[in-house]
């Protein structure tokens, strides 16, 4: 039998309505997310049968929006990746309650950020191709490869740290389980009965894995950054893109971390848990790498400006100009950078609804950069725009681009919502262990 | 021009007929395609120049074009041709934009109306400097943006020089429209608009015929024509003879009218390659437009509105 102390039993509780049935409020919610999927499955069966002429992309802009929301999905995955990761490493006490959800993210979010690639991808029928005539030489190779592994790395980190709680469900007294439900637990603790030599190897695991994971993060979005790197195009071809992407994902996962946080902190009242302190720290972390993000954007674009070859002047005129992207960009730099460092840094503002509010704020302009990425680059070839229609010039996004990006983001909340049917979103071993250690010393 | 890049057929004449048999046959390639060759009467006639040099007026649905149907297969169109490295001069200082370059390129290719594998553009190199018409097509780079990035291998480059596609193994990434700075190459946004006839045929990569929804083309430097001996359709739709085609390990092009020492108009004419930076070695060369056969302006007439509207703003700067 798994020991269970009262913290861990009091977060059973908070979380048994959840696990052991499913209430009509969370069926309306689910029924929800299922009308925007079902959409979304529209507009794709629109975009399968009539041909990618339903998004606004055309010859000249060949990506769009999809390939912004493919970078943010990939993006806020770091949450779990280089957070609880990186907190692992350190030993770091106050990280254990919300590693749960940062890894949920991490997981969920690498799931969907592939599929938005998969939406660009003329031919689904001949995905097949990328492994029968892989060639290592294109970035795209890299980045099945980079995903792909990154992927499996995140679900072992998470399983790794489930195991414990899955044996706990298993032998729990306090939940009331069904009988698959608890077969199920018992299927996934793989036999885990907390003996010492157990314990040492979850560790040992643990350990390597947070160990990997980390460069494992790094690779998948320098890889990332580097299909847009590889090309000669002013606005991506650029030798700090690597780096700029990482420091870009690490700071919209901390934000997406943040907002998650507060959501689940009101939800289900878990303010014995996530403390004012875990916003306040997280919010530290935002601070530096805000300053680190605001600090590559400027140098990226300081240079780009300052530089003034012809074809790069185009585009930083079309980022500069007011009529053209100069409201967005301006937005992305204020709300993205300055306002969550003024909000963090004044004492008075650093509380949870205020951090929470700039990270909402920041994660939007952190998509909004995205775009601004894809789009005005493609927007400004190297040859005049000319000789060719009209409709082929600039990009629009579509209604099925737009319902296919909502999907996304509902089968995000909606995998979310299953997986909170299956653990408690605060891992019960970890902070019961804690919690256990802070009253024996006391 | 030419008339041999072109066969046409008259069914009234039974030696044609035989040959219009041929085609039909030739077009399917393999007994799996069902293509038939009925066509209505257009009402409109055409007057052509028979094989036996004889005028003759048909009816515009009987005239078959026998060109982009049937290539070589696809072990074959990745080597390339032996011995050859093509190469195209185009001479800006004789382009008027007349666009049968384009409309030949269209027709031969059975392109959908919206796919133009040549383009060209009004280019004006600086505020002060004087604008000219720039014939666009691939470049066929012997250092490919396009064919670096593809993670398929479906894009290729031969030892003949030439850059083709396999549309059969394209997946539609288009990282390859990301990668070419030069904007050559299309998308079939949707399913391209073609005859059965020519729907139901093998693709080769020769030919790049057919289309296929979801994939990318370009212009192919038309190998097929190259393997007969025959020029590219835009060479020899061009009535100011702008294009030259040729073989630089021969060191000869032509534009159908004359043949010239490659090596020499380069050094004579002050050949250069377009924006020769970017470090991607194009196989196009360009003559500038010294000496001009006509006012640019000359491009602006006869265009319909909906062209026209394409170079607006760039002649009144």
């Amino acid at each position: 039998m798994m020991r269970t102390t009262n913290t861990g039993i009091q977060i059973q509780r908070i979380f048994a309505p959840m696990i052991e049935r499913t209430s009509l409020r969370e069926k309306l919610w689910i029924g929800m997310l299922l009308s925007v999927l079902a959409v979304g499955m529209y507009a794709l069966y629109l975009q399968a049968t009539v041909g990618h002429t339903v998004t606004g992309m055309r010859d000249n802009v060949v990506w769009g929006i999809y390939i912004a929301n493919f970078i943010f999905f990939i993006g806020i995955s770091y949450a779990g990746a280089v957070i609880s990761g990186l907190l692992h490493l350190f030993q770091v006490e106050w990280r254990k309650p919300i590693i749960r959800i940062a890894e949920l993210i991490t997981v969920i979010a690498t799931i969907i950020g592939p599929l938005f690639i998969l939406l660009c991808v003329g031919r689904l029928d001949r995905l097949h191709h990328l492994v029968l005539y892989a060639r290592l030489q294109s970035p795209i190779t890299w980045d099945v490869l980079a995903i792909s592994t990154y992927l499996t790395g995140s679900i072992i980190f998470l399983y790794l740290a489930s195991v414990k709680d899955f044996a706990i469900y298993r032998d729990s007294t306090t939940l009331n389980l069904s009988k698959w439900k608890r077969r199920f637990f018992a299927f996934m603790a793989i036999n885990y009965h907390d003996t010492p030599s157990q314990q040492k190897s979850i560790n040992v695991a643990m350990n390597l894995m947070a160990i990997m994971i980390i460069p494992l993060a790094i690779i998948v979005h320098s890889v990332l950054s580097w299909i847009f790197g590889m090309t000669l195009r002013p606005g991506w071809h650029s030798t700090i893109f690597g780096p700029y992407f990482v420091l870009a994902a690490i700071y919209s996962g901390t934000g997406v971390l943040i907002i998650a946080l507060y959501i689940f902190r009101r939800m289900y009242k878990l303010h014995d848990f996530i403390l004012d302190k875990h916003f306040t720290y997280l919010g530290y972390i935002m601070l530096v790498l805000a300053a680190g993000y605001g600090y590559f954007t400027f140098s990226e674009y300081l240079t780009d400006w300052y530089g003034s070859e012809t074809w790069t002047s185009q585009l930083i005129q079309k980022l500069f100009g007011w009529d053209e992207y100069g409201k967005l960009f301006l937005f992305t730099n204020v709300g993205g950078i300055i306002l969550p460092i003024l909000v963090v840094a004044t004492p008075k503002l650093r509380k949870p609804g205020w951090i929470t509010l700039a990270s909402a704020i920041m994660v939007l302009a952190m998509w909004v950069k995205r775009y601004l990425i894809v789009v005005p680059t493609l927007e400004t070839p190297l040859l005049p725009i000319q000789d060719i229609r009209p409709e082929y010039v600039n990009y629009s996004i579509t209604w099925v681009e737009w319902a296919l990006t909502l999907s996304g983001i509902a089968l995000f909340l909606l995998l979310f919502t299953i997986a909170s049917k299956f653990m408690t979103l605060i891992p019960v071993s970890e902070v019961a262990e804690s919690h256990d250690e802070i009253t024996q010393t006391k | 021009m030419k008339e041999t890049d072109i066969e046409w057929i008259n069914e009234r004449r039974d030696f044609i007929k035989k040959a219009a048999l041929g085609v039909t046959v030739a077009a399917c390639g393999s007994a799996v395609c069902g293509c038939s060759s009925n066509s209505k009467e257009e009402g409109e006639k055409v007057v052509l120049l028979s094989p036996d040099g004889e005028l003759v007026t048909v009816d515009s649905s009987h005239v078959k074009h026998v060109h982009k149907t049937v290539g070589v297969s696809k072990e074959i169109a990745r080597q390339g041709i032996p011995g050859r490295k093509f190469v195209m001069v185009i001479d800006l200082a004789k382009c008027r934009n007349a666009r049968k370059c384009v409309t030949a390129c269209q027709k031969m290719h059975h392109l959908p109306e919206e796919d133009e594998w040549l383009q060209v553009r009004l280019m004006k190199d600086s505020p002060d400097a004087a604008p000219y018409w720039f014939p666009k097509i691939c470049f066929h780079c012997d250092n490919p943006p396009c064919v670096k990035v593809c993670p398929v291998d479906a894009t290729f480059k031969r030892q003949d020089g030439l850059v083709l596609i396999d549309t059969d193994r394209c997946i539609g990434c288009k990282f390859c429209m990301a990668a070419c700075p030069y904007s050559t190459r299309v998308f079939n946004w949707s399913e391209p608009d073609q005859p059965e006839e020519i729907k139901c045929l093998d693709y080769s990569p020769e030919t790049s015929v057919p289309a296929k929804i979801g994939t990318v083309a370009k212009c192919d430097f038309c190998p097929d024509m190259a393997r007969e001996g025959l020029l590219p359709d835009c060479v020899t739709a061009c009535p100011n003879g702008v294009f030259y085609f040729g073989d630089q390990n021969e060191d000869v092009v032509t534009n159908g009218d004359e043949t010239i020492r490659f090596s020499e108009i380069i050094r004579d004419r002050g050949g250069y390659r377009f924006a020769e930076d970017l470090g991607t070695e194009p196989r196009v060369w360009y003559l500038p437009p010294k000496d001009r056969m006509f006012p640019v302006e000359r491009g602006m007439e006869d265009l319909p509105a909906e062209i026209k509207d394409r170079f607006k703003g760039v002649m009144e700067e």
